[in-house]
C-alpha cells in the first residue's frame, strides 16, 4: 500500500462551516476553564480527528492568546494532527520494554507495505503512528488500535487485527513470504 | 445463589482478552441458568497470568489463569463457580507465593475491590485516613508524612515532608495539589494500574495532602495514552463528589477540596514537573528554570504541591498507620515500599510492591523468573529511558536511592526492563539519544542540540569510525549534558548511554 504523509509539511486543509461550528461549540463549553487551550484542542480533535489550522485564529481570539501561542501548542504536542487520520488509527509502541521483546519488527512489518510511522494509507483506511510507551510493558509488544490496547502482538496478530477491520486480507498481509510474515 | 466472578478491567488484562473472557462468562452462565455477578476489578499484578479471573467461594477467592474466552466453557464444565479443579486453577489468590511474598501497602486494594464501588472502597479500609486527617491539625499531618520518610516516587526521590512543609508555610490566596500521572517511562505502569484498579486511594491521598498544605484545588495530569485510566478516574471523581468525599465540604467538614482531571497530549517531557505545570496552564510543555520551586510558585504562580501518583497513593496508609510504621519498613534513607514494575523480556512480569532493600536479583529471579525468551538476562534498564543499563554483575544491589546512585544507577519510578543476550546495547544507547532528540522541549541547548549530536557521534562509533576519538567526544558531550541541562531529561540522558558504553563496550564499534 502506498502512503501519503499526514504530519509535518502536509498542507493545511481548509475548515468547513461544520468544523467551525464544532470549534465554536468547544470554545463555548470549555473556554472558561483555567488553562482551557489543551482541553479545547482535545475536544476538537476528538470530534474531527484533527485540529484544522484555520481553527487556530478562532481559538486564539476566544482565549485572548496570540495566534503563535495556539500554533505553538498544537505543533508542540505529538497528539494533535493537522489533517484527518485514516478510518482506523494504529499506534505502535517503540519504547525500550517493547523493543526487548522484538517490538520493532511490527514497524518493519508495516513499513514493508509502505506504511511508515506518521503515514496514512492511500485508500485512507489506516493511519500508523509511533508512540513511546502504552503502559503495557510486561505484555509487549503493544499496540493501540482505535483506542484499544493489545498485548503480545506479533506480525501474525497484527495481521489478524487489521484483517478483522477489513484493512488487510484476513489471515495475512499477502506479502507472499512463506509461512506469512513471521 | 449468585456467584461472584472477578474479571479485570485493567487495560493490560484487556490487552490479552479480558473483555472477551467477561462476555464468554456472562454467556456461559446465562446458557446454564447460573446467576453470576461479574465484577470488573483491577489487576492483581500477575500480568503474565492475565486474564486472571477469580471466583468468590466459601474458602476465599480462587484464581484461574491465564484464561482465554475459549477456555470458559471448559471452566464451567469443571464447576468453576464453586472453585472446581481445572488445569488453569491457580488456587486461593491470597496464597499465590508471588503475591503473598509482597508487602502491598499502596496496592492493598488494587485487584481486590471493584474500582468504582464507593461502598467496596469503604469496606476495605478506605476513608479511614481522610477521616483521621480531618481531625488532625495541618502541622501534625505534615509531621506524619515527614516522619514516614516518604520520598517522591516519580523518580527524584525528594523528601515529601519537606515539600509539604514548604507549601503549607507559603502564604497565598490559592494553593494547589498537582498529581503527575504522566507516566511516560517505558517499563512503568504502576500509576496506570492504581488509577484503573483503585482510583479512590489517589483521590483520598490528594484530599489529605490538600488539607495538610491548605490547598483547595487539585489537578491530575494524566497522559493521553491511558484512555482506560481516564475513564475510570473520571467516573471515580464524579462518584467521590456525589458522595461528598470531594467538594466544598469534604465529608461534611466545611473544608473544601476538589479534583479536576486534565489530559496530556503525548509529550514525554510533560512528566517533568515544571513542564507539566506549563501544560496544565495550557501552554507548550517547556521546562521552567528553578528556582522558584513549584512549592513556592507553581501552577499559575501559586504554591503547588507536585507529586507522582505513587507518592500520593502512599499517603492514606501513612496517615492511617502513622509515619513511624512506614518508616519502620525499608533500607537506609529509602523508607517504605516501592511498587516495582517488572517489564520487557521477563517470564513473570507484573507489579511487585516490596520494601526498599530488596535486591535486583530477588526481583529478576524470584519474582521475574528470568527472561520470557528463556535466554540469559544480559542487562536490565532500571528507572525508565533515563535510567542506566545495569549489568548482571550488579544484580545484588539493593533497591535504595543512595545505593543505586553510588553505583551510577537510577531507581526512578521503579520500572525494570529486562533484556536477554540478543540485545545490542550500542543500539540502545543510540535509541536513548534519538528518543531525547524527539522529546526534548528545546529550551536548553545541551538537551536540544546535544541529543542530535549524540545520535550522530554514536552512529560514527557504531560504524567503527575513529572509535577512540569519537568515544572521547561522546563522553565530553555527555559531561556537558549532565552538567548543563536545565532538567533531568538532558541531565540524566547520559546515564543509559554511558552505562551501556561502560558495562558493554563490546557492543560499540564492532563495525
Amino acid at each position: 500500500m502506498p502512503s501519503t504523509a499526514t504530519n509535518g509539511a502536509a498542507p493545511a486543509s481548509p475548515a468547513t462551516p461544520t468544523q467551525f461550528a464544532i470549534v465554536d461549540a468547544s470554545i463555548a463549553r470549555l473556554g472558561d476553564l483555567p488553562g482551557a487551550l489543551l482541553p479545547i484542542l482535545h475536544d476538537v480533535q476528538d470530534q474531527l480527528g484533527f485540529v484544522p489550522e484555520a481553527a487556530d485564529a478562532r481559538i486564539a481570539a476566544a482565549l485572548n492568546l496570540s495566534l503563535a501561542e495556539v500554533h505553538g501548542v498544537v505543533t508542540f504536542y505529538h497528539d494533535f494532527r493537522r489533517a484527518p487520520p485514516g478510518d482506523h488509527v494504529l499506534r505502535i509502541c517503540r519504547a525500550e520494554a517493547c523493543q526487548a521483546v522484538g517490538g520493532e519488527r511490527l514497524e518493519q512489518h508495516l513499513a514493508a507495505h509502505g506504511l511508515g510511522a506518521g503515514a496514512t494509507s492511500a485508500d485512507g483506511r489506516l493511519t500508523v503512528e509511533a508512540v513511546y510507551c502504552l503502559g503495557n510493558c510486561a505484555l509487549g509488544p503493544s499496540v493501540q488500535f482505535d483506542g484499544e490496547l493489545h498485548g503480545r502482538v506479533d506480525e501474525r496478530r497484527l495481521d489478524q487485527l487489521l484483517g478483522a477491520a477489513g484493512i488487510l486480507p484476513r489471515g495475512g498481509c499477502g506479502c507472499g513470504r512463506q509461512g506469512g510474515c513471521r | 445463589m449468585t456467584a461472584t466472578v472477578y474479571v479485570p478491567r485493567d487495560s493490560a488484562a484487556v490487552s490479552v482478552g479480558a473483555h472477551a473472557v467477561a462476555a464468554a462468562i456472562a454467556a456461559a452462565a446465562a446458557g446454564r441458568g447460573e446467576r453470576v455477578r461479574l465484577v470488573r476489578n483491577g489487576s492483581r499484578g500477575l500480568l503474565w497470568l492475565e486474564p486472571l479471573i477469580e471466583v468468590a467461594t466459601a474458602s476465599g477467592r480462587i484464581a484461574y489463569g491465564p484464561v482465554q474466552a475459549h477456555d470458559v466453557e471448559g471452566l464451567f464444565a469443571a464447576d468453576v463457580l464453586r472453585g472446581g479443579a481445572h488445569p488453569l486453577r491457580l488456587g486461593p489468590t491470597a496464597e499465590i507465593g508471588w503475591l503473598a511474598r509482597q508487602q502491598r501497602l499502596s496496592f492493598a486494594r488494587t485487584g481486590v475491590v471493584d474500582p468504582l464501588s464507593a461502598d467496596d472502597y469503604e469496606a476495605h479500609g478506605g476513608l479511614v485516613a481522610l477521616r483521621a486527617a480531618l481531625a488532625m491539625a495541618g502541622d501534625a499531618l505534615v509531621e506524619q508524612v515527614a516522619s514516614s520518610g516518604l520520598r517522591g516516587r516519580g523518580g527524584a526521590g525528594f523528601p515529601a515532608g519537606i515539600k509539604w512543609r514548604t507549601v503549607r508555610q507559603a502564604q497565598a490566596d490559592q494553593k494547589y495539589v498537582a498529581c503527575n500521572a504522566d507516566e511516560g517511562d517505558s517499563g512503568t505502569f504502576s500509576d496506570r494500574m492504581l488509577l484503573e484498579g483503585d482510583p479512590f486511594t489517589l483521590l483520598e491521598g490528594m484530599a489529605i495532602a490538600g488539607l495538610a498544605v491548605g490547598a483547595t484545588v487539585g489537578y491530575v495530569y494524566l497522559r493521553s495514552e491511558y484512555p482506560d485510566a481516564r475513564a475510570v478516574l473520571r467516573a471515580a471523581i464524579e462518584t467521590a463528589r456525589a458522595r461528598g468525599w470531594l467538594g466544598d465540604s469534604v465529608l461534611g467538614s466545611s473544608r473544601a477540596f476538589d479534583v479536576h482531571l486534565r489530559i496530556g497530549a503525548g509529550a514525554y517531557i510533560c512528566g517533568e514537573e515544571t513542564a507539566m505545570l506549563e501544560s496544565l496552564e495550557g501552554k507548550r510543555g517547556i521546562v521552567r528554570a528553578k528556582p522558584p520551586l513549584p512549592a513556592i510558585a507553581g501552577l499559575w504562580g501559586k504554591p503547588t504541591l507536585v507529586h507522582n501518583v505513587m507518592t500520593l497513593a502512599a499517603v492514606p496508609w501513612i496517615v492511617q498507620h502513622g509515619g513511624a510504621a512506614y518508616a519502620a519498613i525499608g533500607s537506609g534513607r529509602s523508607r517504605g515500599t516501592l511498587p516495582v514494575q517488572l517489564a520487557g523480556n521477563v517470564a513473570r512480569g507484573g507489579l511487585v510492591e516490596v520494601p526498599f532493600g530488596t535486591t535486583l536479583r530477588e526481583l529478576l529471579v524470584d519474582y521475574g523468573g528470568g527472561t520470557r525468551s528463556g535466554r540469559p538476562i544480559r542487562a536490565v534498564q532500571v528507572g525508565g529511558p533515563l535510567g542506566a543499563y545495569v549489568p548482571s554483575s550488579a544484580f545484588d544491589l539493593p533497591l535504595d536511592y543512595e545505593a543505586f546512585a553510588a553505583a551510577g544507577f537510577l531507581v526512578g519510578h521503579g520500572g525494570v526492563v529486562v533484556f536477554d543476550d540478543t540485545v545490542d546495547l550500542g543500539r540502545m544507547a543510540r535509541f536513548a539519544m534519538a528518543f531525547c532528540a524527539a522529546e526534548s522541549c528545546g529550551k536548553c541547548t545541551p538537551c536540544r542540540i546535544g541529543s542530535t549530536r549524540g545520535v550522530e557521534v554514536l552512529d560514527k562509533i557504531l560504524a567503527g569510525e575513529q572509535r577512540e576519538a569519537n568515544t572521547a567526544l561522546l563522553r565530553d558531550l555527555c559531561d556537558t549534558m549532565t552538567h548543563g541541562s536545565l532538567c533531568a531529561m538532558g541531565g540524566l540522558l547520559p546515564m543509559p548511554v554511558l552505562s551501556a558504553l561502560d558495562h558493554f563496550p563490546e557492543d560499540f564499534g564492532k563495525g
